[in-house]
């Protein structure tokens, strides 16, 4: 009972110093991390065992964390090691790409290729978030997106604040659409052993409906702000030339390849029993070994502080396991539905969304994943139908309102550098009903899928 | 000629901002106060009230969130752009008063820098309000402690020193023993003291 209610308590203090920002996020997860081993671990349940389990250090060095053999990955506790080595891999190749000036050089050339016209440019790059965005952190696709979003706004006179909006909305949504998208999505996957193919043909295919339904409503009620003021007779010569953007060419071919390789391995890795690990640390190391004299800099750029944070919340998470906390929880999903699988997928889908709108979702998923796990083997509700619903309404919800989701603040701050404000009520006047579309969507296609 | 900032914090109604006026005329220098953001809104084409309601705010810990040292809040923002603007002027060598917006911390690593803080009494100040903004005593005095409360939650946020602190300062003064007047000329004498001293180095 004490470990019960010292796990709750360490857990809370964490969620509400990430909200407050008080300390940096991941000295928040390691230091409540360091709490639970000393006092839910130690004092409350006086257990090495669980201690072991959810380090998890061991699951590294077993073949199975690094080459599957065609079979789907084994379901893990404890810290994410899985996880964390991929979201590093993948954190250096994208670092070489943006370092060659891969990302402009796409924005620039899918503007040039719609000649440069408003109304084209923000459907295409609605649609290149999305893209991008099933395979790459939403970060570097808004931090990219929104500056040439800027750059073209001010060179074509029109508002960049619909575009980013937009921009911000599909990158969410595209997340959604892969396992490798979003944090939530690679737990997800990683914790219970669904394959990249398992997402993209369950999440991916009602991401992509919704993508139709956004592209349409932004299309409808951004139009008219967007044009206000956009120049009509515009000098062609004035426009940037795309090749202006790569810094190096030998660079720009490597990280091209190394990208498409690692779409490829992605794709195929149920296949080829390759486990994201495996992926993450063979495209990290190509391009470091492809980056020569620059490997340093990239090493140095990598976001450790995300990593750490990870770290700590798996260790915070574990503890709420270990002690039953989930159990607990999923038991009241399980009493207040009644057994109604349509209740429940409601239930997790709204509960998602909606605490995702104001809270950050990896540690939202992460907690909940033991919850639905509970719950399936409890109510006897498959396993994958509780996961889809959890993916999507963590990955969507974020977009609800500015402090969401991490591509929301990159978006708006990179607006306001350039003193395009974007204040709360704007943001939901727009993004809200269109979270909300997507949540009806998804739970929709869910009930008419999988009931 | 040797370049001078002025930097001055300012209680609300302690006549802060009109002796910084009076100082900038006495010496030909440009002020800076709320002006700071029609000029930053004019060089990059936008409407200079959007960012008005911004200015000098304090950012909200709960409303907004920050990824990888971007941060979502309009109001910290708005804040990094003026700071930003102000360390080019003071870069650029050119000598100007400014009024508020953290200067004195802002601009410390300069060597013509000379930052001041003007307080007062509440009486003095009810009564400057009261006059200026035809409010009762009541009124008046709500409105200085809410503005100086704004002030101060702006201030700090950004600032190591709090608002007001003198260690933070090279002088502070109350406009109410001297009256408005009077403190400029005090001040006057301060800043070409300073300048002989900063001359013969």
């Amino acid at each position: 009972m004490i470990a019960q209610i010292l796990a709750v308590v360490i857990f809370l203090a964490m969620f509400i110093l990430i909200i407050t920002e008080v300390f940096e996020r991941h000295i928040v997860t390691l230091g409540c991390a360091l709490l639970s081993l000393v006092l839910v671990f130690g004092l409350g349940l006086h257990s090495m065992d669980a201690v072991i389990r959810t380090l998890n250090v061991q699951s590294i060095f077993t073949p199975g964390f690094w080459y599957t053999a065609g079979q789907a990955g084994e379901a893990s506790a404890g810290i994410n090691w899985e996880t964390i080595i991929f979201i590093a891999g993948m954190m250096i190749m994208v670092e070489g790409m943006a370092r060659v000036g891969f990302f402009r050089w796409l924005c620039m050339r899918i503007a040039g290729l719609v000649h440069y016209q408003v109304i084209p440019i923000f459907i295409t790059f609605m649609v290149l978030s999305f893209g991008l965005a099933m395979f790459i952190d939403s970060i570097t696709v808004i931090l990219f997106l929104a500056a040439v979003t800027i750059e073209l706004s001010q060179l074509l006179k029109f508002q960049p604040i619909p575009m980013i909006l937009a921009e911000i909305f599909c990158a969410n949504l595209g997340g959604s659409a892969t396992m490798c998208g979003d944090p939530p999505n690679i737990i997800i996957g990683t914790s219970l052993g669904f394959s990249f193919a398992d997402f993209i043909t369950n999440t991916g295919l009602i991401a992509l409906i919704s993508l139709v339904a956004v592209v349409i409503y932004f299309y409808v009620v951004f139009k008219k702000e967007l044009l206000k003021g956009a120049v009509t007779e515009r000098d062609p010569s004035a426009y940037p030339d795309p090749r202006e953007a790569i810094t190096s060419r030998k660079g720009f071919a490597a990280s091209t390849v190394i990208f498409l390789c690692a779409v490829v391995l992605l794709v195929t890795h149920a296949q080829t029993g390759l486990t994201v690990s495996f992926i993450g640390v063979l495209i990290g190391a190509v391009t470091l070994l492809a980056a020569g004299k620059d490997a340093v800099t990239l090493l140095k750029r990598v976001d450790y502080k995300t990593l750490l944070f990870f770290i700590g919340l798996f260790v915070v998470v574990g503890s709420l396991e270990e002690t039953g906390i989930l159990n607990v929880l999923a038991g009241v999903i399980g009493t207040i539905s009644g057994g109604d699988v349509r209740l429940m997928i409601a239930i997790i889908i709204w509960l998602s969304a909606i605490a995702s709108a104001f809270i950050d979702n990896i540690p939202f998923a992460a907690t909940m994943i033991p919850v639905i796990s509970n719950l399936s083997a409890a109510q006897g509700v498959d396993l994958s139908i509780l996961a889809w619903t959890l993916a999507l309404g963590t990955d969507i919800g974020g977009s609800a309102t500015p402090i969401g989701a991490s591509a929301n603040v990159v978006g708006i701050a990179t607006a306001a550098k350039e003193g395009h404000m974007i204040r709360w009520g704007k943001y939901c006047r727009y993004m809200a009903p269109a979270t909300v579309i997507v949540v009806v969507i998804s739970m929709v296609m869910i009930y008419v899928r999988y009931l | 000629m040797e370049q001078v900032i002025i930097s001055i914090g300012r209680e609300f109604g302690s006549a802060g901002h009109e002796i910084a006026q009076k100082l900038s005329e006495h010496y030909g220098l440009p002020m800076y106060d709320h002006n700071l953001l029609d000029e930053i809104a004019g060089k990059k084409g936008l409407d200079s009230q959007t960012l008005r309601e911004y200015d000098e705010v304090k950012r909200n810990r709960l409303l907004n969130r920050t990824v990888r040292g971007m941060d979502s809040s309009p109001a910290r923002n708005l804040a990094l752009m003026q700071f930003d603007f102000l360390r080019e002027k003071a870069e650029s060598g050119e000598s100007f008063v400014v009024v508020g917006r953290c200067s004195e911390t802002v601009l410390k690593s300069y060597q013509g820098l000379i930052s001041i803080f003007v307080t007062g009494d509440m009486d003095k100040k009810v009564a400057r309000i009261m006059e200026l903004y035809h409010k009762t005593q009541k009124e008046a005095e709500d409105f200085i402690r809410e503005k100086d409360r704004r002030r101060r939650q702006y201030h700090n946020s950004y600032c190591e020193f709090k608002w007001g602190d003198s260690r933070n300062y090279d002088l502070c003064i109350n406009s109410s023993c001297l009256g408005p007047e009077e403190t400029m000329h005090v001040l006057i004498q301060y800043i070409d003291a300073r300048r002989r001293v900063q001359k013969q180095k």
